[in-house]
């Protein structure tokens, strides 16, 4: 296993070069439902790395045991425990939230980010890999998330976290916190994000001829 | 593209005689803004500078008419920049886009501010302007039941979008379109015959409303789109039985939604649901040469 990327890499590369959302395009059904504010974007987040977290450790630990033709049954009953426990808790502790994400709690469970984590990483590398891969893809989603919430907020309502930051005057585009919003903003920032690394890979590589 | 502007002089000038100044601060305000966003839009992308292919002249000019006169200055500005770059140039400029591009802007403003581009955002009391005072005549048969008279309908003394108000105007600039074969005139004959067709049962169900067929066909929106919006060559079929089919199904879905919707109006979601199913009808009416297979 002399080419597995170390637990630093895996870490890096969750956050931006191998962001689950911008790069990987995995686990847009939350992104596009849950982002019409920054609260339920955040707590998607925590909820999302809570529970990626706990799935990839508990698979690195067990790795050695999982049987190949199985292994994806075992994947999901370890998920479905996890996001059971953070469904449970949120409507314990924040029934309003829990309102509010709705049925995408519970659909953590078939989120591919988790399953693609725990078969790519958390099932051929030990655990100290598996926890920082699993936070670096967490950190990756939440900005994601953040960033499409952000956006969609702003505009959509003038407020930031439900704090007024732009003038009264403001009129509020109806349109950004409704579905249409979601894809318009994701699709544009998707783009975005393409041509900024496209942008900086043609920079590099101009250096690099140097 | 100069033949769509010439022909849609008939129709901005009847808007400045009827809307006066709110007209002119309408039309002003998106052609600064279409020509800015087409500016902006091209150079992000690195393409030859368009502007001087009118394209965004025209959109600008239906996108325009398509508002109403009251509408505050943002709501120009954003929906010319929807429609240039959501409408056009995200798809790859002109030609590629799917969506007709002024009716993509005018959606974006109508749901994202739908307060002042609802029915009673067309009002003004007050105003010098008289029209702007009375509710629309669409919106008036809605709501009260009120018909208009069909005269007014005809010349465009009634209170509507910029363009739309005078059907006079549209039916003159839209037979210059298809006689100079700018437009194909199968695209709004197919409207008429069905809004002529479901407008006529409509009628024969219940008299009593007093909204005849011929205040459907000149009322509202519908010559305006069906001669300028809904003939857009590029969001079009291209083969003459899909053009027979996309302005019926045009026609067909204006009526749905003004009998069976809660809006008084439908031609622009017609348009672009029509705009949508496009490249199906293009797909299924090609046709087979002769001795073909």
């Amino acid at each position: 296993m002399a080419d597995q990327p170390t637990s630093m890499e895996r870490f890096i590369q969750g956050i931006l070069p191998e962001n689950p959302v911008y790069r990987q395009l995995l686990g847009l059904c939350p992104t596009l439902a849950v982002t019409n504010g920054m609260k339920a974007a955040i707590t998607m987040a925590c909820a999302v790395g809570f529970v990626l977290l706990c799935a990839n450790v508990m698979i690195s630990l067990i790795r050695n045991l999982l049987k190949p033709h199985l292994r994806i049954v075992i994947f999901t009953l370890t998920i479905a425990t996890f996001v059971t426990i953070a469904d449970r808790f949120l409507a314990a502790y924040m029934y309003e939230m829990s309102k509010t994400l709705g049925p995408y709690i519970p659909l953590i469970i078939v989120n591919c980010i988790i399953i693609c984590r725990c078969e790519v990483c958390a099932s051929k590398q030990p655990v100290i890999t598996a926890a920082s891969d699993a936070l670096g893809q967490s950190i990756g989603y939440g900005l994601a998330l953040s960033s499409v919430a952000a956006v969609r907020e702003i505009l959509g309502t003038g407020m930031f976290f439900e704090i007024r930051v732009l003038p009264t005057a403001w009129p509020d585009w109806v349109i950004m916190v409704l579905p249409p919003g979601a894809f318009l903003t994701f699709g544009l920032l998707l783009g975005w994000v393409n041509w900024m690394t496209s942008r900086y890979a043609a920079k590099k590589q101009v250096k690099g001829s140097l | 593209m100069l033949d769509v502007l010439i022909s849609l002089l008939p129709v901005v000038l009847m808007s400045l005689y009827v809307f006066r100044g709110y007209a002119a601060k309408q039309i002003g305000i998106c052609l600064i803004s279409c020509l800015a966003a087409e500016a902006l839009f091209v150079k992000i992308r690195n393409k030859p500078m368009s502007l001087m292919d009118f394209s965004a002249l025209v959109t600008a000019v239906i996108l325009a008419m398509s508002l109403p006169g009251t509408a505050p200055w943002y709501v120009g500005v954003i929906a010319s920049f929807v429609a240039i770059g959501i409408g056009k140039i995200v798809f790859g400029g002109l030609g590629m886009n799917i969506f007709n591009p002024a009716m993509v802007g005018r959606a974006f403003v109508m749901i994202a501010f739908a307060g002042t581009m609802a029915a009673s955002g067309y009002e003004r009391a007050g105003s010098l302007v008289d029209i702007i005072t009375q509710a629309t005549p669409m919106d008036a048969f809605k709501q009260s039941s009120v018909v208009a008279s069909l005269p007014s309908l005809l010349w465009g003394l009634t209170n509507g979008s910029l363009g739309e108000v005078s059907a006079f105007s549209c039916i003159l600039g839209g037979l210059y379109l298809c006689i100079r074969r700018t437009a194909s005139w199968e695209i709004p004959a197919g409207v008429v015959l069905a809004v002529l067709v479901i407008g006529g049962i409509d009628n024969l169900v219940s008299p009593e409303t007093g909204w005849t067929v011929f205040h459907h066909l000149f009322g509202g929106a519908l010559l305006f789109g069906a001669f300028f919006i809904a003939t857009d060559p590029v969001t079009s079929p291209v083969t003459v039985k899909g053009k027979w089919i996309f302005g019926i199904g045009v026609g067909a879905l204006v009526m749905v939604l003004r009998l069976f919707s809660g809006y008084p109006e439908g031609l622009m979601f017609a348009v672009l649901i029509m705009n949508a199913v496009t490249p199906l009808i293009n797909q299924r009416t090609i046709p087979v040469p002769f001795g073909g297979v």
